[in-house]
């Protein structure tokens, strides 16, 4: 396939996005105001968000001979992680205007390359591309984990987080390599009819690809940086990590899984099925008997990344079910942590106070925060009537949906952690409400960019559920994929 | 507008009510919840009325009122559909009267009225939701949403060891949904032959009866177990004391009034009439877990000393009585089975009430601390009695009517294993009676304990830490008044004329007794 520069148009995300970056590195250089330079950039960025609403339809396209390709659910996910990063971009508003005052052009022109890096990733149309938006989506997360220049928790953060992601990435590289030693030829389409007649030699090539995914999605058991990255991040980064980047890794993930291996799904299904259980119910454990609130909702972000992966998983009877299912999943899980990680954030700006005990008796100095955070855990539990309800029974009818008896067991296992994680989050709501505390946290006013922001991710953790036609939707473009 | 979502549209306009009111105003919040709860009662009321009055003009359906809105479609097939039979329409009107007289009973709630308000309409909701539904969806929707409230209600506003009480039920009773879960999982994708229209409808399940035996074997326990959860059926019974013990007034009433019949319904409406093959090949694992709910509950209510604790375990063993009924699987006996819902609805919300309003004066619920109560709170004390009479099946009271029936219909299996368990469980109506009695005896009769007179008024002496206090003691005020009679008034309908009900009620269940035989 020769290029030309109609190609271009499929690429309409990445391309804007570009322009952004640009005009962000100029006006970086020659606006000296930094709150000016801040407006600026959120006006950027959400002007391209909305763009990208509206080069919405006809992308469907191939670009550089195969290996970029855009189909009709490829901007609807860009889309959400847009608008995931647009909320990250307010809630760190005001730690950008205080700590962060030397490093603003830094913190938005590297978060929007490792977004550029995840658009990348997701419309890879073979290995090695994904491989390149996979680093770039890495590394310059790393400068942003250890963007708390003064203390040395964000160094140590990064520190792991580099080490681990160089690692796994070699890992992967090296599955990579063994694939296009077994296969032929790293785009997907190719490795699609040339992976069959499984051999050890295929399985231990996937085994490593996975390995190394798994570490973007902290799956267990590549789930050890987590924790102390999350914690020594300065929660907007931590936010983005755990929504955004987690949500383009299985995304891409997925995409790879029902396109590269879609003819033998029986080898990854069997491996995916011990790695949810163990996710999941490692990540509970250990979120149990957390006192910092990042850590904590770290541990919950893993066993997150679990239920994820059941959507995932669903997709090897029918893709177009798990697929719809997972990206309805990221889609309420993005509203709902963010709001958690959102609300944790302003506390921390106003107080510095992070620690569970820290929450004792929120409701009665701040009841809004504390309902709004209420909210965001019964949601992340899976309560009805909240958005987070949905998404779960969702993701789990994907996989009851094939009447399979293995399934069922799944599912079963993932409900009993669930109650699990109820426990944990009940923990937050406990402390927040029945807790008696000497020291409260005073009451204050959030600023007003988080406030809208925290509205939003309210608003749409109360409303999405109950709008059918979003999941209808989503259920519609998964459509034209798996090809 | 459908009358059956008029009871879910009129609560929600109560929470936006409330919501708005300021917190200050507590009397605003109160007579809102009374008059938004009078609306609810009298919907009830036209409800029982024009149903029968339906019914009387010969309407054959099998839910009256039906209305269905598509919600989801394609991917999955859900509906907003509503629907009432006899025995909706009997749990209706109990979850009406019962959070009417819950709201007079919380009359006294200070501390956070406005957030115990709330939430009190929020469990309303998931309840009155629950019984309305016919779209299996929908119905499991609006059973989280009553269970969650409970959390923060016994969480906040309890008494004793509530935390963890909390927790506990909160965690048990969601243990139970995630059993539910799977089996209405199972029960949806099974719900047509290949290649049909998938549907969460109970009657088009029902019509289509398409899962096979294999599957049922699976499904019916989880889906039975997980409604039985909240049931109170014994193993999984132990949330029910601590959490009834912890929980505010109000709330007791409401939880063992109305959601815990939201588990007999559930086991009912929805494991046993869905996969009735597997039902028939189970159910007498699950009559003898019934048969030892019921009598263990009754011994174990015999052992306690905190007046709560006496009537959660009471609650333990007969709402055990109505699971074992239904699962008698004829029509007599599950006629029985809802009337003893109803019954023990009533009788157990008066008896919380009740409790709670001795507690609230005296700060002690332990029988063996109290005594002579007859003579300082003449009032209080006859309802406690009527209630327990009620409870120990005292004929012309409803639990004589439900129990008998019960008795009845299970008799009716003439094979060893039901005659001997059916014997088994009706000891428990003696055991019933060795308690109630106990603590009639020995706080409401007998010398004044602890309490001195001063004047005309009596005090309420207890020492803790070394510190003595002197609590008041009087009788009921108006709104406590209001509450108790309601519930006993109640109790006499069903127990003095109790044929429409249980004509009512029987009629619905002909068709589903008929396929279990």
């Amino acid at each position: 396939m020769d290029l030309d520069y109609s190609q271009f148009l499929s690429m309409s995300h990445e391309v804007s996005l570009v322009v952004v970056l640009i005009v962000l590195l100029l006006a970086d250089l020659l606006i000296k105001n930094k709150k000016a330079f801040q407006y600026l950039a959120i006006a950027a960025f959400a002007l391209h968000t909305v763009a990208g609403f509206c080069y919405y339809t006809d992308m469907a396209g191939d670009a550089f001979a195969g290996m970029y390709v855009s189909r009709d659910a490829h901007p609807f996910v860009k889309n959400i992680l847009n608008i995931g990063t647009l909320i990250v971009f307010f809630f760190s508003f005001e730690w950008n205007n205080n700590e962060n005052k030397n490093g603003v052009g830094e913190f938005f022109f590297l978060t929007l390359s490792t977004l550029i890096g995840m658009y990348f990733m997701i419309s890879a149309g073979d290995f090695l591309f994904f491989y390149i938006g996979l680093e770039t989506a890495s590394i310059p997360m790393a400068a942003l984990v250890a963007m708390n220049k003064k203390c040395t928790e964000g160094a140590e953060a990064a520190a792991k987080y580099i080490l681990t992601a160089s690692f796994s990435s070699g890992v992967m590289l090296f599955g990579i390599s063994l694939i296009y030693g077994v296969c032929g030829s790293l785009y997907f389409d190719e490795v699609q009819t040339a992976f069959t007649n499984i051999t050890s030699l295929h399985i231990f090539a996937l085994v490593c690809f996975i390995a190394g995914v798994g570490f973007k999605i902290s799956l267990v058991p590549f789930h050890f940086w987590t924790a102390d990255t999350y914690q020594g991040a300065p929660t907007g980064i931590t936010a983005y990590l755990s929504v955004i980047s987690k949500g383009a890794a299985v995304f891409a993930f997925m995409c790879i899984l029902y396109k590269a291996f879609a003819n033998e799904p029986d080898v990854w299904k069997s491996i995916l099925w011990w790695l949810i259980v163990i996710t999941i119910t490692i990540g509970n454990l250990f979120a149990i008997r957390q006192k910092n609130l990042k850590r904590f909702l770290a541990f919950s972000s893993i066993s997150q990344a679990g239920y994820i992966m059941l959507g995932v998983y669903a997709g090897y009877a029918e893709a177009k079910v798990g697929m719809s299912s997972t990206i309805y999943y990221i889609l309420i899980y993005m509203f709902t942590n963010l709001a958690a990680f959102g609300i944790i954030s302003s506390i921390e700006n106003k107080t510095g106070k992070v620690g569970m005990d820290d929450y004792n008796g929120l409701y009665s100095t701040n009841p809004k925060l504390a309902f709004a955070m209420t909210l965001a855990m019964f949601s992340l539990g899976g309560i009805p009537p909240f958005a987070g309800f949905f998404s779960k029974f969702f993701i789990f009818a994907a996989v009851a949906s094939t009447k399979v008896y293995g399934d069922y067991v799944l599912v079963f296992l993932a409900l009993l952690n669930t109650i699990i994680s109820l426990y944990y989050y009940l923990l937050v709501v406990k402390a927040m409400f029945i807790n008696k505390s000497e020291s409260p946290i005073e009451t204050f006013k959030i600023d007003t960019m988080s406030r809208v922001a925290l509205l939003v991710c309210v608003v749409a953790i109360l409303v999405i559920g109950f709008i059918s036609s979003i999941y209808m939707n989503i259920y519609n473009i998964s459509d034209g994929f798996a090809n | 507008m459908n009358i059956l979502s008029a009871f879910v549209v009129v609560l929600l306009v109560m929470l936006v009510a409330v919501f708005l009111i300021p917190g200050e105003k507590k009397n605003a919040i109160r007579w809102t919840m009374a008059a938004g709860s009078m609306v609810i009662l009298g919907l009830a009321g036209y409800l029982v009325w024009d149903f029968l009055a339906q019914r009387e003009a010969g309407a054959t359906d099998k839910f009256l009122f039906a209305d269905s809105t598509v919600w989801y479609e394609g991917v999955i097939n859900i509906s907003y559909s509503v629907g009432v039979d006899g025995v909706s329409v009997a749990m209706i009107m109990l979850s009406a009267i019962v959070v009417i007289t819950g709201v007079f009973a919380s009359w006294a709630v200070e501390d956070k009225a406005k957030e115990y308000f709330l939430w009190f309409i929020m469990l309303s909701i998931g309840v009155f939701g629950f019984f309305i539904s016919v779209d299996l969806f929908t119905m499991f929707l609006f059973y989280e949403v009553a269970l969650i409230p409970m959390y923060l209600l016994i969480g906040v506003w309890g008494s004793g060891d509530k935390e963890y009480a909390a927790m506990k039920l909160t965690l048990m009773l969601m243990g139970g949904s995630a059993f539910l879960m799977v089996g209405i999982f199972g029960i949806y994708f099974f719900s047509a032959e290949d290649g049909g229209v998938l549907t969460f409808n109970l009657e088009e399940i029902a019509a289509n009866a398409a899962m096979p035996i294999e599957w049922q074997r699976v499904f019916f326990p989880l889906t039975f177990v997980g409604f039985g959860v909240l049931g109170a059926m014994f193993p999984f019974h132990t949330w029910s004391p601590d959490g009834h013990a912890s929980a505010p007034t109000a709330v007791s009433m409401l939880h063992a009034g109305v959601l815990m019949k939201l588990g007999g319904y559930g086991c009912f409406r929805v494991a046993m009439t869905l996969m009735p093959e597997a039902c028939k090949e189970q159910a007498w694992i699950f009559i003898v877990l019934t048969g030892i709910s019921v009598v263990y509950g009754a011994f174990s209510a015999c052992v306690q000393n905190d007046l709560k604790y006496i009537n959660a375990y009471s609650s333990v063993s007969h709402c055990g009585l109505v699971l074992f009924a239904l699962l008698m699987m004829n029509q007599t006996a599950m006629t029985g089975a809802i009337l003893q819902m109803l019954s023990h609805g009533l009788m157990t919300a008066l008896f919380f009430a009740l409790i709670g309003m001795i507690y609230g004066q005296t700060h002690t619920r332990d029988i063996r601390y109290l005594g002579g109560l007859m003579q300082v709170m003449p009032f209080l004390c006859v309802c406690y009695v009527i209630a327990g009479m009620a409870s120990l099946g005292l004929p012309g009271l409803s639990g004589f009517v439900a129990e008998m029936t019960i008795f009845v219909g299970s008799f009716a299996h003439e094979d060893l294993f039901h005659r001997v368990l059916v014997i088994g469980g009706c000891t428990s109506i003696v055991i019933t009676a060795v308690y109630i009695l106990r603590v009639v005896g020995k706080i409401l009769f007998g010398p004044l304990y602890k309490i001195e007179k001063v004047g005309d008024q009596y005090n309420y002496v207890s020492e803790h830490h070394g510190e003595v206090h002197h609590y008041p003691l009087r009788d009921a005020i108006w709104y406590e008044k209001i509450a108790t009679i309601g519930l006993i008034v109640s109790i006499a309908i069903i127990g003095l004329y109790p044929v429409w009900i249980s004509d009512m009620i029987s009629e619905s269940l002909e068709a589903v007794a008929a396929m279990l035989n």
